[in-house]
């Protein structure tokens, strides 16, 4: 499953553990059944820890465990479901989740700018060859007209600044 | 109306790139048709019985007459010379090619017009008062909002991906002429201590499981539109089903968890984002108030002597009565062309009558033609002293059928002669229907009657909302129809009621014509309107006449 990072192809430090495998030292990506439960437990570990969070969770349950979290999957199950895209924009706008946020599952390249725009900065795509187009999947557009916290300049801000130029 | 801008502009030229992009990949296998589905959704590209059919979007229905050239010129170069306008203020052509269908996207995006949006499970275009702008009843001009939600909806990021489709309705008018109250998010604009807002109503629509929509606000300020739209519609895609197709409206999950508690979901989630970047200051909605080129009207007489004079010939006084609406502006009407004449699929127009039709716009109405939901248009802008020599060259082009409200102003769904979903025909029903009530003087005297057909249950044709429902079923391989009385679409929505078992279709314009001949016989007088009748006599004494002869 090739994964594209902040842009660029990359190797995926993170391994997937079963709920009942033991934990590596390395990075590593657990369920959020096992998040809950092994609270404590996980509190005390060193390497970098992942989860995988269920669109039919609300993600103010993850919120306690962003100070700990390195990555946050979350997931397509098909691309036509699309509560991720809330997701994702509730755990960086209003729960400033700053760690690296992963779609998972259906992601294909024509949802990509999208999930940017939603607060995703990593993509675990089906196929090799929407992993080659992300550059130009992401480039597909240079307005937006809505403001989502990506940073990105909206058509009113333009305005705004096109009006205060005299233009 | 507004016109669109640099930013807008790139929008579009953009969204053509990326479309040419996918259909490219789709005719050299890169992609297979159900990849390639949801992305021709997204603008508007069905698979129909016999063809790929393009849904053209019209924002709020407002088109300029250059966009109807372009239309028209699309009907007759990648169509078959005509085009059909739908309840949602939209056009479809119904025989595009799909190796044509990025060329036909260019050269509409020439004049600022696309398909993005009319289909998918995203917010489609939102829809308003035909009249808006002009109307003499309303209290602001709705289409102000529908422009800032039509930017604000575009390619959402976060609302494109919804558990199903999403339709918001304004109006800001004493009569609602957009039918908010059957729609996923209504929006009625009005006025409180000076201050400009919206009651928001949500979880209205029709389909299978019809609903009229519940007010979740009395009195939203117009500087939270937004974000409160976006609470509502963060709600409903986090919230909504998606397990059942026919389960994942909006309307079912109010329905479901209740209004009170839908409501306070809206209402916490808003209060996390209400004073975000969304807000609406003043600055903002002067932006694109200021794109709005609306015509300087100026006050003319009321009545004036060309008016008078044409009024004494009964033809077009019938035409006057019955076509021209009063406007806001003294010295001016608001002229509705009938798309509705004998014999004909409602709301098509050949290629000819779209150039027409552009032409008396630029001479008689400063340009511009509105779609109404009803699948008429609208000149919005024109001085009364104009009407004798407008209404002349409408005749010319048959549109100036004098039926509009009247029972031969039937709305009706394309049904199984284009579409793959429907069990039985609509159009030829329409059409029979308009031939037995072909006498102008008849239809008069009947008065405002409307009869909405569907050709399935999913209710394209609004049969829920028809004074007289028709919905079209299939029995045994054969197509009948089930009859609904007392429905009505505006401010006092409410659903009609069966009246009995369904009929075949060689019955079924008997039946109507009996439900109106029973109407005719038990008003009390020509004021009392076929609805009336049905609300004050209930169902029964039509139930009886409309089965007697069977």
């Amino acid at each position: 499953m090739p994964l594209v990072k902040n842009g660029a192809p990359a190797e995926d430090p993170f391994v997937a553990v079963a709920d009942d495998a033991p934990l590596p030292d390395g990075p590593a990506l657990i369920s959020a059944a096992r998040l809950l439960a092994e609270d404590a437990a996980l509190a005390g570990r060193n390497g970098p820890l992942g989860v995988v969070w269920p669109n039919s969770r609300d993600v103010a349950e993850l919120a306690p465990f962003l100070p700990r979290l390195d990555l946050v999957a979350l997931e397509f199950p098909k691309f036509r479901d699309g509560r991720a895209y809330s997701q994702a924009r509730l755990l960086r706008e209003r729960h400033g989740f700053k760690g690296e946020l992963r779609a998972v599952g259906n992601v294909l390249r024509d949802q990509v700018l999208l999930m940017l725009r939603a607060g995703f900065d990593a993509f675990a795509f089906d196929k090799d060859a929407d992993a080659a187009a992300f550059g130009a999947a992401a480039s597909t557009y240079s307005v937006f007209y809505q403001p989502t916290g990506d940073g990105r300049t909206t058509a009113r801000d333009a305005r705004r600044a096109l009006a205060k130029a005299g233009g | 109306m507004y016109v669109y801008d640099e930013f807008d502009r790139t929008f579009l030229m953009e969204r053509v790139a990326e479309f040419r992009d996918q259909v490219e990949r789709r005719l050299s296998g890169a992609l297979n048709e159900e990849e390639f589905k949801p992305l021709r959704l997204m603008n508007g590209v069905y698979l129909q019985l016999h063809a790929y059919m393009l849904r053209v979007c019209i924002p709020y229905g407002t088109l300029s007459s250059r966009q109807l050239r372009a239309l028209a010129a699309v009907a007759r170069k990648y169509d078959r010379g005509y085009g059909h306008f739908t309840t949602r203020q939209n056009i479809q052509f119904n025989w595009i090619k799909l190796a044509e269908l990025p060329d036909a996207m260019a050269d509409l995006a020439e004049v600022g017009i696309h398909g993005l949006q009319t289909s998918g499970n995203c917010i489609r275009n939102t829809t308003t008062d035909p009249w808006a702008g002009a109307a003499a009843d309303e209290v602001a001009d709705p289409r102000l909002y529908a422009e800032v939600i039509r930017q604000w909806s575009t390619l959402h990021p976060e609302f494109t991906y919804l558990p199903r489709k999403f339709k918001i309705a304004i109006t800001a008018a004493k009569h609602d002429r957009a039918a908010i109250r059957v729609h996923d998010v209504g929006l009625r604009l009005h006025k409180r201590d000076g201050k400009t807002g919206f009651e928001v109503i949500v979880g209205g629509g029709l389909g299978r499981s019809p609903f009229i929509g519940k007010t979740i606000r009395d009195f939203l300020p117009e500087e939270d539109l937004l974000s409160y739209l976006e609470a509502i519609l963060r709600t409903y895609n986090l919230g909504g089903r998606r397990d059942n197709i026919y389960k994942a409206r909006i309307k079912i999950q109010v329905h479901e968890v209740g209004t009170e508690e839908f409501a306070r979901r809206v209402e916490a989630e808003w209060a996390e984002i209400r004073d975000g970047a969304l807000k609406l200051d003043d600055a903002a909605l002067d932006a694109i108030r200021d794109r709005f080129a609306n015509p300087d009207l100026e006050a003319l007489e009321d009545g004036p002597a060309e008016l008078a004079a044409a009024l004494a010939d009964p033809a077009f006084a019938r035409w006057h009565a019955n076509s021209v609406a009063p406007h806001k502006t003294r010295g001016h009407a608001i002229v509705t062309l009938s798309l509705k004449p004998v014999g004909a699929p409602p709301g098509d127009a050949t290629a000819d009558q779209m150039d027409a039709i552009a032409d008396l716009a630029d001479q008689y109405a400063y340009g511009e033609i509105r779609v109404a939901h009803e699948q008429n248009l609208t000149l919005p802008y024109v001085r009364q002293k104009d009407l004798p020599a407008l209404w002349e060259k409408l005749k010319a082009i048959g549109v100036a059928t004098p039926n509009v409200g009247l029972v031969t102003d039937i709305i009706a769904c394309p049904g199984l002669d284009y579409c793959s979903l429907a069990n039985a025909r609509s159009i030829p029903i329409a059409q029979k229907l308009t031939e037995r009530f072909s006498d102008d003087a008849r239809i008069t005297d009947i008065g405002r009657l409307h009869v909405n057909i569907s050709g399935c249950i999913n209710a394209c044709g609004h049969h829920h909302v028809g004074h007289i429902g028709i919905l079209g079923v299939e029995k045994k391989d054969e197509e009948f129809f089930q009859i609904t009385l007392g429905g009505k679409g505006n401010s006092k929505a409410r659903l009609g009621e069966l009246i009995g078992p369904a009929v075949p279709e060689s019955e079924i314009v008997d039946v109507v014509e009996r439900l109106v001949e029973t109407y005719l016989d038990l008003r009390t007088s020509p004021a009392e309107t076929f609805i009336a009748a049905v609300e004050r006599l209930g169902l029964d004494p039509f139930k009886e006449r409309a089965y007697a002869s069977r």
